[in-house]
């Protein structure tokens, strides 16, 4: 890589990298100007970045908050999975993470986020959802257990297939079939081998009864055939899905019944999952649960901000007292880092807490010892009566097994750290890696960059 | 300068420190947070003057026993056994209850600003895995130092280059606990989970600035004439070595001290943990690591 040799290319590219962190970092900034020379109507920063149709989007207008510094609940859940076999646990786990994140949306809260952790003594369910305080509400919402009903058509009521969308919308035309779904033992997605040439190679949705609700459901599709059966989940107002018993049950059940439709492997897919949780109901129990004020968070958000911007400006002086003009030079490259760094956060995005932003003003101080080391060493030669070039050579080829060793070192506590950690010891975890790697950048590769520049 | 020369004196300033917060560990113990024993901690915001045994009585009143209960920066923090959403729920609603006329005329509210439970099993589990990411975090540099300083000249043995890092390590870990278990019996802070990661950080650190040194040492055996004596050659290398680990140390210590004088309350206790392990961690990596590697390698030239 020759042209990393050349001096201007390499000065190119840390402006455009500092460029480049600098408008992802920015919040927008509103720019108007109107007099009578010149009239800017324009606002810069807070981008948000979406290219290839949606496949790629960045939303670069905030820094993701953690619920420390927002506000807000925090629930983990036990999902108590031991009366499901194998591979059935996760798909429980899944569906009943989906349930629990529709039913959140019920309340209408923003950005709620769901995630599942499979620890070795139990499968868990985490919920955070920022923005609310009554965690008692959450708490009743989330514990329901889903409940898959069956419904059939009221007796009275004529079938034509015109009259579906009225059916569908109004939830008075079911009645209870006494189907539920903890007479179903499985429901999966398979693709359709055996139907008319239209139907094959699409997937349906193949219902496992149990053999009580085998029983159950043959009296149903015999009553009922060619007319709609209606799948509703917990007490919502429209039915999942409405398939239209066909001819062949009414002659009993020989295999176990399959909804067709025009589904893509997609919608199948999600359909099963929500028919699973009320098959399938997984039980949850809270194991630990947290309410945090926004207040307490803002608070300390601000006075740790103004921290680190002091302890920042302390580094900067204590480098230029001891290291004069080549302090300088690294004092820049530390502002440098920083704005990197929370270039970075916003891009992944890493979602910020306290301990967060505590590794990352540790991060600060441990930047600059790869400088306090590559800028003794350069000393020590002088000393030894090598020429200021030569020297400055040395200092960064011979400082580097000892800045390669530390780094590594701090490295395998961060992997440590995030695999055994959890919550709020991760987002630490993973602050101080970043910070390094970026600081490993900008102490050795902007730092020789601006002092190759300025020897010129 | 020798700086070796008074190195059994080192080793007994360490064990000045070390000893008291070793007894203390062994007596008191550690004053855990719910984090690590499971339970409820409630948070109220009291109006000033506001006497805090009348919040304390909804709990007696409830038959819900309180193990702790204290004033934090005119926070009463409540600590119970585990409670469950609707218990909180119960207490919330008496809130009101517990304020006079006069009170309630002009506006006084109590306000719950946090509640937070663990369970018991979440307890243990995040027990174990501080003990379980300590112990991998010193395997793994254990082994990382041994084979990064394998190449050192004979007789010398990389494995001791890691092995007195490593107890140079436990050291600034031990010093950590040692003085939060004496400042947790006395001042009743408690150690959380973030106090782990303030514990991983120091062991980190004290690596960091142990293999800094033994990074020159292995340089100067290959370097300096063969006749030198170790203890020569080290105290050579902690010398060359001295001025970037004060000020390397001085870099992180000023950052934490901002964060410590001037950065949230909530996070004031794990900066403390870390300023001392800092500290700690750069003694320990001059007059703990090195002396220990001189002794333990001039220890077996004598066998021979």
């Amino acid at each position: 890589m020759s042209f990393l040799k050349t001096l201007n290319f390499r000065l190119g590219l840390v402006s455009a990298i500092f460029t480049l962190a600098v408008l992802v970092v920015m919040p927008k900034i509103d720019i108007s100007l109107d007099n009578s020379f010149i009239k800017i109507d324009s606002s810069i920063g807070g981008y948000s970045v979406n290219l290839f149709n949606n496949k790629f989007v960045l939303d670069l207008t905030k820094f993701k908050e953690g619920l420390d510094l927002k506000g807000g609940i925090r629930i983990v859940l036990k999902a108590d999975v031991s009366g499901i076999e194998g591979v059935e646990k996760d798909n429980a786990l899944e569906s009943a993470k989906e349930i629990i994140s529709n039913r959140i949306n019920f309340l209408g809260v923003t950005e709620p986020n769901i995630s599942t952790l499979k620890t070795a003594e139990d499968y868990r369910i985490i919920v955070e959802i920022p923005g609310i305080s009554d965690v008692s509400e959450a708490v009743n919402l989330i514990g329901k257990t889903a409940q898959l009903k069956f419904k059939s058509l009221k007796k009275d009521l004529p079938w034509k297939e015109e009259l579906f969308f009225d059916y569908f919308q109004n939830p008075d035309a079911w009645e209870d079939t006494g189907i539920i779904g903890s007479d179903l033992k499985g429901v999966d997605v398979v693709i359709d081998s055996s139907g008319s040439l239209q139907s094959q190679g699409k997937p349906q949705i193949r219902l496992k009864f149990t053999s009580d609700g085998r029983t159950k459901f043959s009296e149903l599709a015999k009553d009922n055939v060619n007319r709609p059966i209606a799948l509703f989940l917990d007490d919502s107002d429209f039915p999942l899905s409405t398939p239209v018993i066909s001819e062949d049950l009414s002659k009993g059940l020989v295999d176990d019944p399959v909804i067709s439709g025009n589904f893509d492997l997609e919608t199948a897919k999600n359909l099963s999952i929500q028919l699973r949780a009320g098959a399938l109901p997984v039980p949850v129990t809270v194991l630990e649960q947290e309410t945090l004020s926004a207040t307490l968070g803002a608070d300390s958000v601000k006075k740790s901000f103004f921290a680190g911007i002091v302890g920042l400006l302390v580094v900067f002086l204590f480098l230029v007292y001891k290291y004069r003009g080549l302090g300088l030079l690294a004092g820049v490259s530390l502002v440098f880092y920083t704005i990197m760094v929370l270039a970075i956060f916003k891009i992944i995005p890493v979602v910020l807490t306290l301990p967060g932003i505590a590794g990352f003003i540790l991060s600060i101080g441990m930047a600059t010892d790869a400088n306090i080391l590559i800028f003794e060493r350069y000393k020590e030669e002088l000393f030894w009566g090598k020429d200021k070039n030569t020297a400055l050579e040395l200092g960064f080829e011979r400082a580097w097994n000892s800045i390669k060793d530390s780094n590594i070192s701090s490295l395998i506590t961060c992997f440590i750290l995030f695999e055994l950690g959890s919550g709020s010891i991760r987002g630490f975890a993973v602050t101080l890696a970043i910070g390094i790697f970026v600081s490993l950048f900008s102490s050795i590769f902007v730092v020789r960059t601006f002092i190759e520049a300025f020897r010129k | 300068m020798n700086l070796l020369k008074h190195k059994i004196w080192y080793l007994i300033i360490s064990g000045l420190i070390l000893v008291p917060g070793i007894i203390a560990l062994i007596i008191f113990g550690l004053n855990l947070s719910i984090d690590f024993v499971g339970g409820s901690v409630v948070k109220y915001q009291l109006p000033t003057g506001f006497e805090s045994n009348r919040v304390l009585d909804i709990y007696k009143n409830n038959n819900i026993a309180i193990e702790s209960s204290s004033i934090d920066n005119g926070f009463l923090v409540v600590r119970t056994k585990p409670l469950d959403v609707q218990t909180n729920k119960t207490v919330l609603d008496s809130l009101p209850s517990i304020l006079n006329v006069d009170e309630f005329t002009n506006g006084v509210s109590i306000n719950q600003v946090s509640f937070e439970t663990v369970g018991p099993v979440v307890g243990k589990e995040t027990t174990k895995n501080a003990f379980v990411s300590l112990g991998w975090a010193s395997l793994a540099i254990l082994l990382y130092i041994s084979y990064a300083f394998r190449n050192i000249p004979s007789p010398y043995s990389s494995f001791k280059f890691g092995a007195s890092a490593i107890i140079a390590m436990l050291h600034d870990a031990v010093v950590v606990l040692g003085i939060f278990s004496i400042v947790g019996h006395y001042k009743n802070v408690e150690i959380d989970a973030m106090f782990i990661t303030a514990i991983l950080t120091v062991i980190g650190f004290s690596v960091h600035d142990t293999i800094v040194v033994f990074d020159r040492i292995r340089e100067n055996l290959s370097k300096l004439p063969k006749t030198w004596q170790f203890e020569t050659i080290a105290n050579y290398s902690l010398v060359e070595t001295l001025n970037r680990s004060l000020a390397t140390s001085f870099t992180v210590i000023f950052t934490l001290l901002a964060l410590f004088i001037l950065g949230g309350d909530s996070i004031k206790n794990f900066v403390l943990a870390l300023l001392i392990g800092i500290v700690s961690g750069t003694y320990s990596s001059i007059f703990t690591a090195t002396p220990i590697l001189v002794i333990w390698e001039s220890y077996k030239k004598r066998d021979k």
